[in-house]
């Protein structure tokens, strides 16, 4: 089969794979008896209006980054990672350990500490499954999925049995220490966006770097493209699996920095909030590349906000209808990928 | 006997709740034996689990839910398999995808057409497959242990439920011992040596995957209108993921997978009935740890720390036929 042109296979097929997405979901709408431009129109709007909106766009964009990059770095060397949601799980608890326990710690010390306890963690939790991939031929989605089970029932004892202050009924752990609070950006209105955003333009420039500009990362890529070649150029797979998803693990616990660091100031259950499955829909949009990554995560995250306006605004369509946009994301640009290719390419005379 | 007696309520709350990880994991039997693997059982049950309480709300026939959530979880397996055999894309991709779309869609249609924040009305008991009496269960149930067994154990569960342990030696038969079943398993071990030897690989595939979706189908249907009483937000909860396990755990065969789903069901009875009680020299029962034991113990088995488990080798990988 030939190929598409660059431009048609990063920009067109994405596109038009959100569009359809998009065009089943106002068909949804409307056979529910509601009016889909007045939802797109709510959706826009949500995500986009006001100085609150467009603050928690760019809020929800910080996870929907982290995860995305997460997924994108493992889908790199050819492994799929479900686990992002379970991995951030465990980052927040490495987060709580040092910041419940770093209270004289200046913030300078304790923020930079507490991130690299979310991130051991959550890279650990990531790298047992790639070990059992790697020694022991277990799959890695079947156990990034089982560890995802894992780590929420660890979650819900550890904020239940352990963490829940005596006396309150709330499920969360006592607030953090002001010291381990990662600074805001002070953008214009109510929105949490803190420094955790600039950190994950960081984070995808170093993807970029590792994974486009060193030996490393092109044998990384080599594993993704074919395992076999991978083993006659005689890379080391087994170690290449272990350590690419500690880096995913790594990643993905950027949403509990985001989320606990920035925002909650404690531990509480579902933190996640999904958003490390949001993280597959996030990499398939954006073709596993960095830049992509942040143009979909930037996407996602004013489909998120969006969707909580949208509730509000027309009450018979949930904010729901966000979560059926992404699984027909991952559903067009994943699994169906190469159902508009072969048209794609007659169009463009290429056939 | 006391102790016998007052372990009854347990045993027949396993039984409930290990049909519809039975049915779950019975669908991915038939689906990854034919070399398609689902990871999206969560899903379609999900569907079904909507389709069947909106169905029995409306309607109020437990049958025609029935035939809705078989209906709806089949919609989602044929997009599955036309991704996943006719298109040869990622089947775990489509599988997740089909969890997330099952998610968002049953949430937002529960919400427009019934307007009370994502559930479907409560049911009338038409419209609900209730708990079967077995014949003589009433003049037996005085009986200690063995009577009250016959009466709530072995009886008082919903038809559905028969229907999903009875599907155990049919499904047992089918693969083993039918030319459909023996060329469906061929299809998941060696599809080029099956369609070598005439065997329409993606037409198999396409059924495994069917049979799946039926399953699937009856296990949300149960969910929702025989153990719930009309449909609920995410109602599957994870159970389609248990049975997943379950799959694995069973070996890919059906008669361990049945203990492998009674064992799960077991632990889930006995966390319910342990929630709260302060066992001597361990404290409160650790019920967080009981619920994450099918998933830990999937892994322990996965990894060939203890025994092996070992998926049909062309499960995950489209196939293309050589020209």
């Amino acid at each position: 089969m030939n190929a598409l042109p660059r431009w048609a296979e990063i920009v067109l097929l994405p596109a038009l794979n959100l569009l359809l997405a998009l065009l089943v979901t106002a068909a949804l709408v409307l056979a529910t008896g509601n009016d889909p431009v007045a939802a797109l129109r709510a959706l826009v709007v949500g995500s986009l209006g006001s100085a609150d909106s467009v603050g928690y766009t760019l809020y929800y964009a910080t996870d929907m980054a982290f995860a995305g990059l997460a997924v994108a770095v493992a889908f790199q060397g050819g492994l799929f990672n479900i686990g992002a949601e379970g991995q951030a799980a465990l980052a927040g608890m490495g987060i709580t350990a040092v910041a419940l326990n770093g209270g004289a710690l200046p913030a300078v010390v304790l923020v930079p500490l507490a991130i690299l306890g979310g991130a051991a963690l959550g890279a650990a939790w990531a790298a047992i499954p790639g070990w059992l991939q790697a020694r022991r031929g277990s799959h890695i989605v079947v156990t990034t999925i089982m560890f995802n089970f894992i780590a929420a029932s660890l979650l819900v004892w550890l904020v239940v049995n352990v963490l829940t202050v005596p006396g309150t009924m709330s499920p969360e752990s006592r607030g953090f220490p002001a010291a381990a609070a990662l600074p805001g950006l002070g953008v214009p209105g109510a929105a949490p966006v803190n420094l955790a955003l600039p950190l994950a333009l960081a984070a995808a420039a170093g993807v970029w770097l590792l994974v486009w500009r060193t030996p490393w990362g092109y044998a990384l890529r080599v594993m993704g493209g074919s395992a076999r070649v991978a083993r006659y150029a005689g890379i080391a797979q087994g170690r290449m699996t272990v350590t690419v998803m500690a880096l995913s693990g790594a990643l993905a616990g950027g949403v509990a920095v985001n989320e606990l660091l920035g925002a909650q100031h404690r531990l509480l259950l579902g933190f996640t909030g999904g958003y490390g499955f949001t993280g597959i829909a996030v990499a398939l949009m954006g073709r596993n590349h960095p830049a992509g990554v942040l143009l979909a995560a930037l996407l996602f995250g004013a489909l998120t906000q969006g969707g909580a306006e949208l509730a509000f605004e027309m009450p018979a369509v949930p904010s729901d209808v966000v979560v059926l946009i992404q699984g027909l994301v991952i559903l067009f640009a994943g699994a169906l990928g190469n159902m508009l290719r072969p048209g794609l390419l007659r169009v463009l005379g290429r056939a | 006997m006391e102790a016998l007696d007052a372990a009854l309520p347990v045993l027949a709350a396993m039984m409930r709740l290990s049909v519809p990880l039975l049915l779950a994991a019975l669908a991915g039997l038939f689906s990854e034996r034919s070399g398609i693997v689902d990871v999206g059982l969560e899903g379609k049950m999900l569907a079904g689990a909507f389709a069947a309480g909106a169905a029995a709300a409306v309607t109020g026939q437990a049958v025609a839910g029935l035939a809705a959530g078989i209906a709806a979880a089949c919609l989602l397996g044929l997009v599955h398999v036309y991704a996943c055999v006719t298109l040869r894309g990622s089947q775990v991709v489509s599988g997740m995808a089909i969890n997330i779309v099952a998610s968002g869609l049953t949430a937002t249609l529960a919400l427009a057409w019934f307007h009370s924040g994502g559930q479907t009305p409560p049911l009338p008991a038409s419209g609900r497959f209730l708990p079967v009496v077995l014949p003589g269960a009433g003049a037996l149930a005085g009986v200690p242990v063995l009577g009250r067994a016959y009466a709530i154990v072995l009886g008082g569960q919903a038809s559905l439920a028969y229907l999903a342990f009875a599907l155990v030696p049919v499904g047992a038969w089918v693969l083993g011992r039918t030319r459909f079943g023996l060329r469906l398993r061929a299809c998941g071990e060696n599809p080029a040596a099956a369609d070598a030897a005439g065997i329409p690989v993606a037409r198999m595939r396409y059924a495994g995957v069917m049979i799946a979706s039926v399953l699937c189908g009856i296990g949300g249907t149960y969910i929702a209108i025989a153990q719930g009483a009309g449909f609920g937000r995410d109602m599957v909860a994870g159970r389609g993921f248990i049975g997943l396990a379950a799959l694995i755990l069973g070996g890919w065969r059906p008669w361990p997978v049945l203990l492998a789903c009674l064992l799960f069901g077991g632990l889930d009875a006995a966390a319910i009935r342990m929630q709260g009680v302060v066992l001597p020299g361990i404290g409160a029962f650790p019920v967080q740890a009981v619920q994450a034991l099918p998933y830990v113990l999937t892994v322990v088995l996965l990894a060939g720390f203890v025994g092996r488990a070992t998926p049909p080798p062309a499960s995950g990988i489209p196939y293309t036929k050589e020209r």
